[in-house]
């Protein structure tokens, strides 16, 4: 799949950008964990590039052991949530809203 | 230096559908906040995303109506990304392989001539939820009603020049998707929203210049302004010198301007991949021959067959075709018969004025087609004259669809004087109290006949021939 | 009653009024008490809800409700949803969730009457083969308590050993299903993909996970399968295939194995495991058995380990973006802003196995990334499915261990997670493939369980439990108990 590029992947592939990763992931580690969390990535990605060595020419991705199609649904309405039933556990909310620190657009 | 702008949209079409694309709950507008937002919707621990069968079909229309390829095989991806309205942390979408493959449409931009844009594809995903940040002070409410709502992406190619050609293309896509029945169309509730890619290069460079994109415009008003907007201040930044930035801008029609989104900064790495939720969609050549057949005859189709065949004039064709409801309206005035043009004037003239002043839609029209088809027939042949007509179509508007043409004509006593004798009668009564008039024409003045009918016309309270009564008094020269 | 009675013979008692289903439920729940102090099995005990749900079907028996698992009591694995109940799938972030709905597992159990009396312990969110990433504290391995019972489905793992109950419910995504029964010495069934409904199953990886039964027998194994596997309109995953075998196993039970197999021996499996006797007297009895054991090979099994952590970690990063602390779940105290509401919230609701995982699938998604991991993965998830197509053109089933080595020491790879992911050898090809596969004890090394591994065709359940069904009455590991569980 050809996406925009935002970093450039090909300059140094065996560092791992933790901050960059946990930016997207919306993690927040920081400091020592950072390091600690490279460490560890570094040693998996050497384990999962052991399987560069396999010749995939010619192969089609298998994105599903199941080799069907989508079963659909027909348009109708089933659900008729309850609001109440469903915010019992949340965090926050008031008058059935969820509520979250103000985002600026 | 002159400059020129590139345009592109990519227009968010909900889909009317009852239930959500991937879940049961209803898609209806208005509900008190996440009211319809079931288990699914929210994103719950657990829950998993079935396929809408509607949505795809409809979304084949699409693809039909634009003669575009469907691709009988496609897959959903999920596009990651964090946002307080959008509960997964990812929007199911199509990246990689959309349903609706290339399409053309054809715009007519006011003052402009016909052009054809291209669209690149169309795919299907799922709507996200609705952030409200004046609610509650220094918190933002979240209401998820809206989330799982079906939409059809329209991409276009960067085919527009001017802010007028992307609101033809915004007006004209309007127009088509209600017209194969595939959205309601209604803008303020934000069944059709925008977003414009925008960028401009020196006349006649061929590289395209850094573009900016301007999120949820839901107007057509909006999309000429923000767009004008847009182009003249990427022009400023280019003339004083600096560069254009590739971004996300949010159009403020209060302010007309835009500016730059800062909650959009970080989402710029979406890692789509295919949704392992969901098993690739097939689509029969079976299903979309069926959803061929249901096509309706389409809006270009229509307003051809209209000039070249019917002979109408491009403005009534148009007025006419844009609308399906008109344009069904129409076909059904010539199936009972009815003459075209007369059809037309009709349509566009008395029609519309009733419909407009007693805000009702062209379907709830108290007269149908074939009562109209009726009264062009009592015009045709002289039965009515274009006076009584009127009358007659007032007092049929008022007697509903119960309302019978020709009793209407007898009760009011509409038809038309049309007994030589009588009318010869009267002719020579007027000649004899107006021996000055007749002299004059006589002796050459044409502007008198029409005095003399005019005279004719009021004795007989509108319901003489004029054609007629022209003939008797030429006669009597 | 004994504590180590099967399912079967629980419903045959439970039949002929031998006891009631509330004095069976309210014996298995003291048992629990008392033991899960030491095993730490249990997340949460639905004693109310079991005892109400007993009381029913003794009702229903008393008019005439005859059906084989009326009055059962098992347990859930905690990562099936439970209305009304506590639903934490091992995780902080999810220790505050009461589910507000049911998952079709949970709702298939109860129409069939039959009691879960709580939620077992897990890895969290099922990322884990040694049940030491759980918020809730590391069980033991009831052979001995110094030792992990194996993950992620470890707690319904030691319950089962441990005799607190008959039957528990699982998760198989690399093997979760299957070492940890090898390591408890129980039997635990991974059913083909597409079998169980995954509605209501907190996902970890959508392409792989299955449900599936923990049991001390193949019997029981069948009983419960029986009841948990169906065709659910509601995951687009599930299968609608139908199967007659399936249709009357409550009923009527494993039909007996009537011919002679192929049994196939993956010699990749075997290269390099001294440690497996178990293996070669299992081999010795399924030839007196009169079954014929051949060699085969699967070329691409030493790949499987990196291609599942590549699609198992990029589909979990994913999956886990919804825990945000907006709707539900662990939110941090006092957010300045949504961006430190979704980080810090996250950050303290996730433990480090967990957040390990979400970074590597973020990391081989990304921009760059994708086709040197994701795409490769997949390519290579196509050949090593194609090994077992090709194996089972010559071969009925598979055998191969379940796991490289027994019940290893609490603390012995936590720091080591590379070679924690080994544990998955032999049981992450078959994921990556969907096909069912069965963990069946197979004898003791140093006093701990061992596990032999049986794999068969997609949609060939049948053939497993046949099998084992066969072992098992000619053979007694499944029925060694451990010694001093409570």
């Amino acid at each position: 799949m050809s996406q925009e590029p935002t970093a450039d992947p090909e300059g140094e592939s065996n560092e791992i950008d933790v901050g960059h990763l946990a930016a997207l992931a919306r993690l927040a580690i920081h400091g020592d964990a950072s390091a600690k969390i490279a460490d560890d990535l570094q040693a998996i990605i050497a384990m999962i590039d052991t399987m560069q060595a396999v010749n995939t020419d010619g192969v089609e991705p298998l994105s599903h052991p199941l080799d069907t199609t989508a079963r659909l649904r027909s348009d109708e309405v089933t659900e008729h949530p309850d609001p109440a039933h469903f915010q019992s556990g949340a965090p926050a909310t008031a008058d059935h809203y969820y509520l979250v620190p103000r985002v600026v657009e | 230096m002159s400059w020129e702008a590139v345009i592109g949209l990519e227009i968010h079409v909900q889909l009317a559908t009852q239930s959500k694309i991937f879940s049961g709950a209803s898609t209806a507008y208005g509900a008190s906040p996440n009211a319809q937002a079931c288990n699914i919707d929210l994103g719950l621990p657990g829950v998993l995303p079935v396929l809408n069968e509607r949505a795809v079909e409809l979304a084949v229309r699409f693809g039909l109506a634009i003669g575009a390829q469907i691709n009988q095989h496609s897959i959903f991806d999920r596009k990651n990304y964090f946002y307080a309205d959008l509960p997964k942390g990812y929007q199911i979408s199509q990246f990689e392989t959309p349903i609706v493959g290339q399409g053309t449409i054809t715009i007519t931009p006011e003052n402009g001539r016909s052009r054809t844009v291209g669209i690149t594809r169309a795919h299907l995903e799922e709507d996200a939820g609705k952030s409200v940040h004046d609610l509650y002070p220094g918190m933002t409410a979240v209401d998820l009603n809206r989330t799982g709502t079906p939409l059809l992406e329209i991409v276009s190619e960067p085919d527009m020049r001017s802010a007028q050609e992307a609101s033809a293309y915004f007006r004209q896509m309007h127009t088509l998707v209600r017209y194969i029945g595939i959205c309601d169309g209604n803008l303020a509730e934000g069944s059709m929203r925008c977003d414009a890619n925008v960028s401009v290069r020196p006349s006649g460079q061929t590289e395209f210049g850094e573009r900016t994109e301007i999120k949820n415009i839901n107007s057509f008003r909006f999309v000429e302004q923000a767009i004008e907007h847009e182009i003249a201040r990427q022009i400023d930044v280019l003339e004083a010198g600096g560069k254009i930035e590739r971004e996300t801008r949010l159009y403020d029609p209060d302010k007309d301007e835009t500016r730059s989104m800062r909650s959009k900064e970080l989402s710029n790495d979406y890692r789509y991949f295919p949704d392992p939720d969901l098993l690739p969609l097939s689509i029969s050549e079976a299903l979309i021959e069926r959803i061929r057949g249901e096509l309706p005859e389409l809006p270009d189709a229509r307003q051809q067959r209209y000039t070249s065949t019917l002979g109408l004039s491009t403005s009534d064709a148009v007025a006419i075709s844009s609308d399906i409801d008109r344009a069904d309206y129409f076909d059904a005035c010539l199936a009972a018969g009815a003459d075209p043009k007369q059809s037309a004037n009709w349509m566009m003239g008395e029609l519309s004025a009733y419909l407009n002043k007693h805000d009702v839609t062209m379907t709830q029209s108290p007269i149908a087609p074939a009562l109209l088809a009726q009264l062009i027939a009592r015009i045709d042949d002289g039965t009515l004259s274009s006076k009584t007509a009127k009358t007659l179509f007032d007092a049929l508007w008022s007697a509903g669809p119960a309302g019978d043409v020709d009793e209407l004509i007898e009760t009011l006593n509409l038809a038309q004087l049309s007994d030589d004798g009588a009318l010869t009668q009267i002719v020579d009564e007027l000649i004899a109290a107006n021996p000055k008039q007749f002299d004059e024409l006589r002796s050459g003045k044409e502007k008198m006949l029409g005095f003399f009918v005019g005279q004719v016309m009021k004795a007989t309270q509108g319901k003489a021939n004029p054609q007629q009564v022209n003939q008797i008094i030429r006669d009597k020269l | 009653m004994s504590e180590f009675s099967s399912l079967r013979e629980m419903s045959a008692d439970l039949a002929k009024g031998a006891y009631s289903s509330v004095e069976l439920t309210q014996a298995h729940l003291e048992r629990i008490q008392t033991a899960n102090a030491a095993l730490n099995c249990f997340i949460s005990i639905n004693a109310e809800s079991a005892l109400a749900a007993a009381t029913k079907a003794d009702q229903q028996r008393a008019q005439g409700d005859q059906r084989a698992t009326l009055g059962l009591p098992f347990a859930h694995k905690d990562i099936f949803c439970t209305r009304d109940i506590l639903t934490t799938a091992g995780s902080k972030m999810l220790s505050n969730f009461v589910a507000p709905y049911d998952a079709t597992v949970v709702s298939n159990m109860a129409a069939a009457g039959m009691i879960s009396v709580g939620k077992t312990n897990m890895d969290e969110f099922a990322m884990g083969s040694s049940n030491e990433n759980s918020f809730f504290g590391t069980v033991s391995n009831p052979w001995d308590h110094t030792r992990v019972p194996g993950g992620s489905s470890g707690g319904s793992a030691a319950a089962v050993a441990a005799g607190l109950v008959a039957a528990a419910t699982g998760t198989d995504t690399g093997g979760s299903i299957r070492q940890p029964a090898a390591l408890c010495g129980i039997t635990g069934l991974k059913p083909t993909y597409g079998r169980v409904s995954r509605y209501g199953m907190i996902a970890f990886a959508s392409s792989l996970d299955q449900a599936g039964p923990m049991t001390r027998t193949a019997e029981d194994a069948a009983l419960m399968l029986g009841v948990m596997a169906g065709f659910d309109p509601k995951d687009s995953t599930s299968s609608e295939r139908h199967d007659d075998w399936l249709d009357g196993v409550v009923a009527n039970g494993i039909a007996v194995l009537d011919r002679p197999l192929t049994i196939g021996l993956p010699r990749e499996y075997f290269s390099d495991n001294p440690n497996f006797g178990g293996i070669e007297a299992a081999k010795t009895e399924l030839e007196k058995m009169g079954h014929t054991l051949v060699d085969v090979s699967l070329p691409h099994t030493e790949s499987a380990v990196p291609v599942y952590y590549v699609l198992a970690s990029a589909e979990a990063s994913t999956n886990l973006s919804r825990y945000d602390g907006v709707r539900f779940g662990h939110r941090c105290e006092d957010p300045q802003s949504l961006q430190d509401l979704y980080e810090r919230s996250r950050e303290e609701g996730f433990g480090a196995e967990v957040k390990r995982r979400i970074l590597t699938g973020t990391y081989t998604l990304s921009v760059g990334y994708f086709d040197a991991y994701y795409l490769k993965a997949q390519k290579i998830r196509r050949l090593i499915s194609e090994d077992f197509q090709q194996a089972f053109t010559q071969v009925d089933v598979l055998l191969a261990p379940t796991s490289p080595t027994p019940a290893f020491k609490k603390n012995q790879l936590t720091d080591d997670h590379v070679a924690m992911y080994q544990q998955d050898l032999f049981t992450v090809p078959t994921s990556l493939a969907g096909l069912p596969a069965m963990s069946l004890p197979c004898g003791f090394s140093n006093g701990l369980p061992m596990g032999m591994q049986l794999i068969a065709p997609a949609f060939r359940e049948d053939l497993l439990l046949e099998l084992a069904a066969q072992y098992q009455r000619q053979t007694d590991w499944h029925l060694k108990r451990p010694e001093a569980v409570v």
